[in-house]
């Protein structure tokens, strides 16, 4: 029994320009093989312009339990949205 | 379905009693439709329940590559046999994206397959069947895609973000899978009279097998009932098998062929079709290893594997000496 070949995360930039989105994992042995089984996997459809593999022991994430300290604060600071600040309706263009 | 009669590993639907208060809040969470991400806490049976549940999918994504490969090197033209490459290619990745979504609960790919080799994993009954015609081929899109896209569209919603978001993916490319076969139905049904008693023969052998897809009824079993309540299983086998009648029915009509069914008719009252009583017995010796396929499929799976390890070794070696020898140039 062989160890498994490593897990990536693969994140693919769609046609219309927009930012790579994460799509899903799969195994490879390495970079090459991660990009090529990718192309196969994930962009059977024209789904893509641009692979991005990952390997997923490197992706460093916040843990589920911060969610109340890192994300509670931006609640209560609702002035950071446009619509916070009601315009006359004469005021046009803003 | 593709996962059929999962086992939750309770005695009675948990009541809110006997929960704990992390349990509590997690099913007050479900109940709010919040999806469930793997980091989070979850309950020990919500999480083993899943495993056997989205692995068995993969397995059945997997397994179901087996009858239709069958026909890649005898389809009838070169655009079937490329048309049934990218399905069959197409039921590779849904194996795929399903495997990663059950290890994001902590399971691995291996034990996976492990479990599956061994028999202690199930796949769908509908892959012990076999493919003898070339109309099996269209059978197998119209009525077992059709099937599975009826239970797959509703788990799409289901409270597992990974699972959930897998679904969406499957889905997309599964309706391509269904038009495939009814176009294939639908070219021996207007051809000679020779190829239209073939679409029948094969609707004849497909059509109880397909009803079998969505299990035994669910309306006593505690499994289900939890499932429903962690969301993991959004409409009962009823409701979903009784859908893919009223949904198949016309589809067969049309064709000109008819369904295997002397009890089969329209039910104004109820607004839907009656259809005769499934033999479950052929369903239990089916999922018991008895199928007409069973030992086969299984034979396949575990040679491909063993066929395969030189490769999946080579690679990693030859992936390691690369690395070894970039670094020494770094060096």
């Amino acid at each position: 029994m062989t160890s498994e070949w490593p897990l990536w995360e693969i994140f693919i930039r769609s046609q219309h320009g927009l930012a790579h989105k994460h799509v899903g994992s799969l195994h490879a042995p390495d970079a090459e093989m991660a990009i090529k089984n990718a192309r196969d996997v994930y962009t059977r459809r024209n789904e893509g312009v641009s692979i991005w593999a990952v390997r997923s022991a490197d992706i460093v994430a916040s843990a589920p339990g911060d969610r109340e300290p890192l994300f509670e604060p931006a609640n209560s600071k609702v002035y950071r949205h446009p619509t916070f600040f009601p315009m006359p309706d004469e005021v046009k263009h803003i | 379905m593709y996962a059929q009669m999962v086992d939750t590993g309770v005695k009675a639907v948990r009541a809110a009693a006997d929960m704990s208060a992390e349990e509590r809040a997690f099913q007050a969470r479900i109940d709010a439709d919040v999806k469930v991400e793997p980091k989070e806490w979850m309950p020990e049976a919500y999480r083993k329940t899943l495993i056997r549940q989205i692995s068995q999918h993969a397995h059945s994504e997997i397994v179901g590559m087996l009858p239709e490969g069958n026909w890649i090197t005898r389809a009838p033209t070169l655009k079937r046999k490329a048309i049934l490459m990218a399905k069959v290619q197409d039921e590779g990745g849904h194996g795929l994206y399903l495997y990663a979504a059950a290890e994001t609960l902590g399971v691995s790919r291996d034990q996976m397959i492990a479990d599956l080799h061994a028999g202690r994993a199930k796949y769908s009954s509908i892959f012990n069947y076999p493919t003898l015609t070339w109309a099996d081929i269209g059978a197998i899109g119209w009525l077992v895609d059709g099937a599975a896209i009826m239970n797959q569209i509703p788990l799409c919603r289901c409270s597992f973000g990974p699972y959930a978001r897998a679904m969406v993916r499957i889905c997309k490319e599964e309706s391509f899978h269904q038009r495939q076969g009814y176009d294939i139905m639908l070219t021996l049904a207007r051809g000679t009279a020779e190829q239209k008693a073939m679409a029948q023969e094969s609707l004849n052998r497909w059509w109880w097998p397909s009803l079998m897809m969505f299990g035994p009824s669910d309306a006593e079993s505690v499994h289900s009932a939890q499932s429903a309540a962690w969301k993991i299983k959004i409409l009962s086998n009823d409701e979903l098998r009784q859908r893919f009648v009223d949904q198949t029915v016309p589809q067969a009509d049309f064709l000109g062929i008819t369904v295997p069914d002397p009890d089969l008719k329209w039910n104004a009252e109820r607004g839907h079709y009656d259809f005769g009583a499934i033999d479950w017995a052929e369903f239990q010796n089916v999922i018991k290893g008895n199928g007409p396929c069973n030992r086969d499929r299984l034979r396949t799976r575990v040679k491909a594997w063993e066929d395969g390890a030189w490769v999946r070794e080579a690679a990693m070696v030859h992936a390691g000496k690369r690395a070894a020898r970039a670094a020494k140039q770094a060096a």
